[in-house]
């Protein structure tokens, strides 16, 4: 049975650039670039306890700052990303010291109004980032020469990119820090009786979680070549929140089946259902009520359980 | 002529905390040999607890000084107490019930070494981390239980654990918080066997109420009452002591 899972996953991801038209297969980029950034959410939220509301900020001033390099300084795509993916874990360390200040629902708070800090600045600083207009008119980068113009090219791209990412988030999350990591989430107070540093620990999942995020809007720029300060938004926060917990939060399956789920939902059915934000209400409301702790945990629930009745 | 603060294990002076206007320690002093098996008494509220948190260093105290084998440790924080040799168990069981036992007493070995920080490879089962936690799985009677979830096992199984989490860090200086609680005769005699196998090389503090079993354990004993010392010293001249019969055993 376990063949089948893995067949179907590889399947999923291998054939869509072979079979299906451009529209699915760009599809199938933004798929992995969410999962990206909801995979790098989970650190936090799933593995580490700490619900944050502002995880655009990383996805958002990584994009901003390839968008200017690129589009006005004159900066190479190389040089640009480098400089990108510093700025943003940097930034990670600066915010991190900031919420970390705080747990629960303190910390959601900090998180939260450091984005709205960075979504307002890149709303009303317009002469640099061209405020509501966004910044639009960019290029991909070229890896080797190779062209990522093409839908197909850029897929491999990213799914290169998606998928080392997810393969260092799993080490993370089961390595001896991530079992720390999970330590600090469960029992702080004995963790830290036992030598463990909770606030250490928490600051570097923060950092860590701060450069995928940033990877992840380095792709989102590359992928949509514009810019709008909507990315910074509370909402793409939370849209991202919502795909770890109607995912699975503290799986590593969950984060990607929540992005799933939410861009299908987004691109697919909103071309049928003219409210599709009702509608992805409606759905995590459904799983919140069948599947309390998502859908790869519910999921594979009714599996074993299944399997336990037809034997 | 004073002696130095390094021949003890444990040092209290004049420890004062208060919550606002309630004050739970009030001018403690103990001071607790290198081996001692030390048993702390007192009524409900006596703020035995409180002492041991301002210890651990989940609690800063208001006022006063805390010395581990002759470092000041009054302010540290708590996982560098760790460090210095600093083990604890609490009344309370604090466990990580959807873990294994096993990687509950790993848990407690990594907090003290440098793998801790490890973050490039999957923590392996057949390290000699694991192996230690099993071994000290073993010594606590559990390792039959070793692949099992905490939230599996009985309650009595549960406060083994407990101690094998702390016991596995070789401490210099162990607290004990009631680490007989809620267990039936049998359980205690087993807890009670494993207490008195402690090695000599770490310091025991004890916070128990069940005066029967602890005080075979006990060499000397502190009774506390609203977080005063009011007797301190060897045990049967403790518990002779007009005071404490009056405080706590009764007449």
């Amino acid at each position: 049975m376990k063949w089948l899972g893995w067949a179907l996953i590889a399947g999923s991801l291998l054939l869509p650039p072979l079979l299906a038209g451009d529209f699915y297969i760009n599809l199938g980029s933004q798929i992995l670039i969410a999962a990206i950034f909801a995979l790098s959410l989970n650190l936090l939220v799933g593995f580490g306890g700490m619900t944050s509301l502002g995880h655009a900020s990383y996805l958002g001033v990584a994009a901003y700052i390839s968008a200017l390099l690129t589009s006005k300084y004159g900066f190479g795509q190389g040089a640009a990303a480098l400089v990108s993916i510093s700025g943003t874990v940097a930034m990670a360390g600066f915010f991190g010291v900031i919420a970390l200040r705080a747990t629960g629902l303190g910390f959601l708070m900090i998180t939260l109004a450091l984005s709205q800090v960075l979504w307002g600045l890149a709303y009303r600083m317009s002469d640099i980032t061209n405020g509501d207009n966004g910044i639009a008119g960019l290029t991909r980068p070229a890896p080797f020469g190779i062209s990522l113009d093409g839908p197909v090219s850029f897929y491999w791209f990213v799914l290169i990119v998606a998928t080392f990412a997810f393969l260092m988030m799993a080490v993370f999350v089961t390595s001896a820090f991530g079992s720390s990591l999970k330590g600090v989430r469960d029992q702080p107070r004995r963790m830290a009786a036992l030598g463990f540093n909770p606030w250490l620990i928490r600051w570097i999942t923060f950092v860590y979680a701060g450069f995928w995020g940033g990877v992840s809007g380095l792709l989102y720029i590359y992928y949509h070549r514009y810019i709008h300060p909507t990315s910074l938004s509370t909402t793409s926060s939370a849209e991202a929140l919502l795909a770890v917990i109607a995912g699975g939060s503290g799986t590593l399956g969950g984060p990607v089946a929540g992005a799933a789920l939410v861009l299908l939902l987004k691109n697919y059915a909103s071309a049928y259902v003219e409210r599709w934000n009702m509608l992805l209400g409606l759905v995590f409301l459904f799983i919140v009520l069948v599947m309390p702790s998502g859908i790869v945990p519910g999921v594979s629930r009714l599996v074993t359980k299944l399997r336990g009745a037809s034997r | 002529m004073k002696t130095p603060a390094s021949d003890h294990a444990l040092e209290v002076v004049n420890l004062k905390k208060a919550f606002g206007g309630l004050t739970v320690t009030q001018d403690v002093s103990i001071a607790v040999q290198p081996g001692e098996r030390r048993l702390i008494i007192g009524p409900n509220g006596a703020g035995k607890t409180t002492l041991f948190n301002q210890i651990s260093g989940d609690l800063r105290p208001s006022s006063g000084l805390i010395r581990l084998f002759g470092t000041d440790i009054t302010y540290l924080p708590p996982y560098k107490r760790a460090h210095l040799g600093l083990s604890r168990t609490y009344q309370i069981i604090t466990l990580f019930a959807d873990d294994t036992l096993q990687h509950n007493v790993t848990l407690g070995l990594l907090g003290l070494q440098a793998t801790r920080w490890q973050m490039w490879r999957p923590i392996s089962p057949y390290s000699n981390l694991a192996a230690e936690a099993r071994k000290t799985l073993d010594a606590v009677g559990l390792l039959h239980l070793a692949a099992h979830p905490i939230s599996d096992i009985a309650y009595g199984e549960r406060r083994r654990v407990e101690l094998a989490v702390a016991l596995a860090q070789k401490p210099r200086l162990l607290l004990l918080d009631e680490p007989l609680a809620g267990l039936s005769d049998m359980e205690r005699a087993a807890v009670k066997s494993l207490i008195a196998a402690i090695p000599r090389e770490t310091t025991v503090i004890m916070i128990e109420h069940d005066m029967d079993t602890a005080l075979d354990l006990a060499e000397t004993v502190t009774l506390l009452n609203y977080g005063r010392v009011i007797v301190d010293g060897d045990r049967d001249a403790v518990i002779a002591d007009q005071r404490t019969r009056e405080v706590y055993l009764g007449t």
